[in-house]
């Protein structure tokens, strides 16, 4: 990497009287990397502290804040700036740091700044700031787009990044590296601070702290070595996995005495349906009358937070949680982590575990539940990645361009600016260090008339450029708007979910107010029909209807099973640091007496009955099954470039004239099926499978394919947004997310048309390349396969093929089959017509 | 293929329907045509939408008015119809006239060119511009069939537009929404042919009282597809 860490040597920090005798008092000592990193502060220098959970991280970062505001009792004004990626977490660091500070009778004065904060807080907040303000990437960008930026900041010392590996992987992400050089712009004498757990590349991560510029000295890197080994293996259970699925319903008991067994066990799945299943199941078996809780992102906030005080408060016996729980709160004395299904990744594995004992010294204790065989090799491969201690963080990001216009637009409301200085601060920031001045001045063209090529809405300008060179905003309704939509997170439209049984009164259905649950996604309520069954909120519940924009849903009676399979597929792909361990594995049988039996009999079931991949190979399986053609093909890529390939697939089946008529993808691989014999035309050398497979297929093909995807529009739609293209809320007018979405597939379909090199085009292709998408993932598998595509002519399907084969049926609705299927529903009508 | 999809070319079939004493060929990009009287209907082109949401800062692509008027000239070229008529909700607001891009402008007056072109008057253009071209006025009346804007309680069987209906279909678990034609035995809604012009839901309440015996939506696509409410959906 060419940077040489300075390392500062802890003799060099003596910590306080004041600060000695509280460690004492508390029976701790003083850490080496806590010394460390007020080293580097007192040098001066800033610093990533990258350690494992349990190491006093939070403590290490805030540690020379609270030393230098003790030496100087008299200052006033904002002297740290702590920005963590949760809400919650500002909140309870803020709970921490009462104790040093009331302990040690410091003179300092901590504050929260969230979405939450009520306004004439904030208000006083900016007049007398606190010495130490703790909040998150978007009040940032709000605080920095404030007219009184500049004097609220000019005398910050510090900035503490929290969790920072998770930040970095996101827009926002950009938008925090974007906020963090205007900081430093703001505040030159300040010095940050970047906390994150264990990443494979801690030098790249460590640019994000500092402007990217020569003369700059690179920040001190801090590492603290990994506790104790954590004990981690697979849960056994009495029954095998299945071929597919996602529920582990097989585990549940062994999972069910895990938790009798453990004081609080964490268990963790990758979906909120997924937890709502096991959550269920759970229960059916809980005849001890264990407290176990649910808690997920869907949830009702006053329901979360009463799971969390509970497990605070050592009331719990088990939580069932999704990914809200992956991050630094410590809520309760954990000894077992169990995650259920696959992890995906092997850093998310290693975040995950470390919820369980938050001691360094203690081994934590973890078991790994697959949800089916697929998922045993994936377990498989994750375990051996943590027992080395191997990383799969991803890479470092490209800023996102419709981040950089909600920046360029709050630079502006802050007041006017110089175009050519903004380009050079914005390159200061890591993820923008690259940023062609093309892209920039795109970018300020939109922020200023939507940058088309033409330019009709100049009399409309929301900045313009003064005589003076800089650029203002026009109107103060530009810094409104700013406010109301600032942020990178675009949530999928949700629907509230009420309890209540609605009744026909005069023609009218009224629904009577009862409590609401939590929220679901508008697409999981609109594939309801009124009476169908669905998990939600830990109870089996009867869909009534939406009503006034809520589902409206009713108490079943008990031991009714849920009707609607409420499981929606894995949210995160596999990594391809985990899928090369998995091909690996699969192509090395000698090594299969390490899996269970069931698992590596299905092997050696496929062995004979197929073939199996060697390393680099890829496998392509052709038969026929209840008089369809099917072709399978096992990447090991991922879900989402699994799916992309399947369309581009199916397109050139289509040009071949093997009538495809659909695909299915998962983690693993793809399906597709057809009419004509596709095995038949490849043994025949009709059709060529290193041509179906060949690398161009993301040239024209995916350009044509792109224009018609929904997710592309969706993707479109999240650039829109962001970049405040399109409004979040329109003033005066509550739109539903539907409605939104609607509109901007046709402002998409406008854009591609008539500019299909707007600025906003090109975010949303960059972000299809490594988001729902994944085409960079898609194109690197494709060339390193090129001329290794091993072809299986079958007579049957294969026991491999067995897990993406049974996904039929969830298929999603594009272009040609769009149109199919209101063909069939047409028909659907004829035959009731003709009955 | 519906109205923005449609500058690829595909000559969509069209279905004929019967309204009054009136045969009408409904084409799939959305508009109708009455071949005895060589009439052509577009309902809300709403032209100038995306520079009316600019004036208030949010900056749709400035192409919509340009879109719609190549929709329309796909139309005229396929039908050579005698007459235009655009049911009303034409431009977006009471200057959009004004604001149409001399490009825009010309592709306008080239439409009109040798042949009628009647503006009826809508909710959001109910004073045409003379500049604008062509003749306006509130309602045309065809045989026993009246076109206005928007829907009327008198009796007669009318065309409308102003609505926007839009469908919302499933089958196995599957479900996509479209614009359409929402077809009853007395009353034809429109679909709006605009190019950002969004869709309301047929199931949606406002359309209930249009349709007491029952309606079905002519869905836009390659083709038109007839759903009937059973298959509709609510958003």
């Amino acid at each position: 990497m060419g940077v040489t860490p300075h390392l500062p040597s802890p003799a060099a920090a003596a910590l306080p009287p004041a600060f000695s005798a509280w460690f004492a008092r508390r029976g701790w000592h003083v850490r080496a990397h806590q010394l460390d990193l007020l080293a580097s502060a007192r040098a001066g220098r800033s610093a990533l502290l990258v350690a494992p959970t349990g190491a006093g991280k939070t403590l290490a970062g805030f540690l020379p804040s609270l030393v230098e505001l003790a030496e100087a009792p008299d200052r006033a004004g904002l002297h740290t700036l702590y920005i963590s990626p949760l809400k919650a977490l500002a909140v309870d660091i803020a709970r921490n740091l009462e104790a040093p500070v009331t302990e040690m009778g410091l003179p300092v004065k901590v504050e929260t700044r969230t979405g939450d904060t009520p306004a004439h807080k904030r208000a006083r907040q900016i007049e007398r700031p606190a010495h130490i303000l703790l909040t998150t990437p978007e009040q940032l960008a709000l605080l920095i787009a404030h007219r009184e930026a500049e004097a609220f900041f000019a005398g910050l010392r510090r900035i503490v990044l929290d969790e920072l590996h998770a930040l970095v992987t996101s827009k926002r992400g950009d938008l925090l590296s974007l906020g963090l050089v205007r900081l430093l712009a703001l505040a030159p004498q300040v010095t940050t601070v970047g906390l994150s757990a264990t990443v494979r590349e801690p030098e790249v991560l460590a640019r994000y702290l500092v402007p990217q510029r020569e003369g700059v000295a690179s920040p001190d890197i801090i590492t603290v070595k990994e506790g104790a080994r954590p004990h981690i293996g697979i849960l056994e259970s009495r029954l095998a996995p299945p071929l597919a699925g996602h529920t582990a319903l097989h585990a549940m008991e062994e999972i069910y005495r895990a938790i009798r067994e453990h004081r609080l066990s964490l268990v963790f799945v990758n979906t909120r349906m997924q937890a709502e299943f096991v959550f269920q199941e759970l229960w059916r078996m809980n005849d001890d009358g264990l407290a176990i809780a649910l808690h997920h992102g869907s949830l009702d906030a006053g329901q979360r937070r009463r799971v969390e005080a509970a497990m605070a408060e050592g009331r719990l016996k088990a939580v069932v949680c999704t990914s809200t729980l992956d991050l630094g709160i410590d809520w309760g004395d954990v000894d077992l982590v169990i995650n259920v299904g696959a992890p995906k990744g092997a850093s998310r594995l290693m975040q995950r575990i470390g919820r369980a004992n938050h001691r360094l010294d203690e081994p934590s204790k973890a078991f790994l539940v697959p949800a089916n065989r697929f998922e045993v090799l994936e377990c498989r491969a994750a375990l051996d990645a943590v027992a080395e201690a191997a990383q799969d963080t991803p890479d470092a990001r490209t800023g996102a361009l419709d981040v950089l216009a909600q920046h360029v637009l709050g630079r502006a409301c802050a007041g006017p600016f110089d175009a050519d200085a903004l380009y050079e601060e914005v390159r200061g920031a890591a993820p923008y260090a690259d940023l062609p001045r093309r892209d920039f001045d795109d970018v300020l063209a939109f922020v200023a008339t939507g940058g088309y090529a033409l330019r009709s809405y100049e009399r409309f300008a929301r900045i313009v450029k003064g005589k003076d060179g800089l650029w203002r905003v026009t109107t103060p309704r530009v810094a409104q708007q700013y406010r109301l939509n600032v942020g990178t997170i675009v949530e999928e439209p949700m629907l509230r979910v009420r309890l209540a049984r609605p009744r026909r009164a005069g023609g009218m259905t009224v629904v009577r107010g009862g409590r609401v649950l939590g929220e679901v996604e508008e697409y999981f309520a609109e594939g309801l029909t009124p009476g169908d069954t669905f998990v939600f909120a830990g109870e089996v519940l009867r869909f009534e209807g939406i009503y006034e924009n809520e589902v409206t849903a009713s108490r079943t009676a008990a031991g009714t099973d849920p009707k609607v399979p409420s499981y929606a597929g894995g949210k995160f792909p596999l990594s391809s640091f985990l899928a090369s361990r998995v091909r690996t594995m699969i192509a090395s049988p000698d090594n299969w007496h390490r899996l269970p039996r069931p698992v590596a009999n299905w092997l050696r079931a496929q062995k004979m009955k197929s073939r199996l991949p060697r390393p680099g190979q890829l496998l392509v399986e052709t038969f026929p099954r209840a008089g369809r053609h099917y072709l399978v093909a096992y990447p090991f890529e991922g879900r989402l470039a699994h799916q992309t390939l399947g369309m581009l697939l199916t397109r050139r089946l289509e040009r071949a004239r093997l009538k495809p008529l659909g695909f299915v993808a998962n983690d693993y691989g793809l399906a597709t099926w057809g009419i004509a014999d596709i095995g038949l035309a490849v043994t025949q050398q009709r059709l060529s499978l290193a041509d179906l497979f060949a690398p161009d297929m993301l040239g024209d093909d995916l350009e044509d394919w792109l224009a018609e995807s929904a997710l592309m529009k969706r993707t479109f739609r999240h650039c829109a947004i962001i970049a405040g293209m399109i409004e979040r809320r329109f003033p005066g007018q509550e739109k539903t997310g539907r409605q939104v979405t609607m509109s901007t597939d046709l402002v998409y379909d406008v854009l591609r048309r008539h500019e299909p090199d707007h600025v906003l085009l090109r975010a949303a292709r960059a972000d299809a390349a490594t988001g729902l998408l994944d085409v960079r993932r898609l194109g690197d598998m494709l060339v390193r396969v090129a001329g290794r595509i091993v072809h299986a002519p079958l007579d049957h399907l294969s026991p491999l093929s067995v897990a993406v084969m049974l996904e039929i049926g969830r298929e999603m609705v594009y272009g040609e089959a769009a149109e199919h299927m209101l063909a069939e529903a047409e028909a659907a009508m004829m035959d009731e017509a003709m009955q | 293929m519906n109205a923005m999809d449609g500058e690829t070319g595909t000559a969509g079939a069209a279905q004929v329907l019967r309204l009054g004493r009136l045969d009408l060929v409904a084409d799939p990009a959305g508009a109708l045509f009455v071949a005895d009287q060589g009439l052509l209907v577009v309902a809300d082109l709403h032209l100038e939408k995306a520079s009316s949401f600019a004036s208030h800062g949010i900056f749709l692509p400035p192409y919509d008015t340009r879109a719609t008027l190549a929709a329309v000239a796909r139309l005229v070229a396929r039908y050579a119809p005698r007459a235009v008529v655009a049911l009303g909700d034409s431009f977006h607001d009471a200057d959009a006239h004004a604001r149409l891009d001399p490009r825009d402008r010309k592709a306008l007056a080239a439409l009109q060119r040798g042949r009628d072109w009647l503006w009826v008057t809508g909710n959001h253009d109910p004073r045409m511009p003379r500049t604008a071209g062509g003749e306006s006025a509130a309602e045309l009346r065809l045989a026993d069939v009246v076109l206005r804007h928007e829907p009327a309680e008198d009796g007669t069987a009318e065309i409308v537009g102003h609505m926007h209906p839009a469908a919302k279909v499933r089958l196995t678990g599957r479900s996509l929404r479209r614009r359409c034609f929402a077809v009853g035995a007395r009353r034809i809604v429109m679909p709006a042919f605009g190019a950002l012009t969004g869709g309301l839901n047929l199931r949606d309440a406002a359309f209930r009282p249009l349709f007491p015996q029952g309606v079905t939506a002519h869905v836009l696509g390659q083709r038109l597809y007839a759903i009937g409410w059973p298959l509709l959906l609510p958003d």
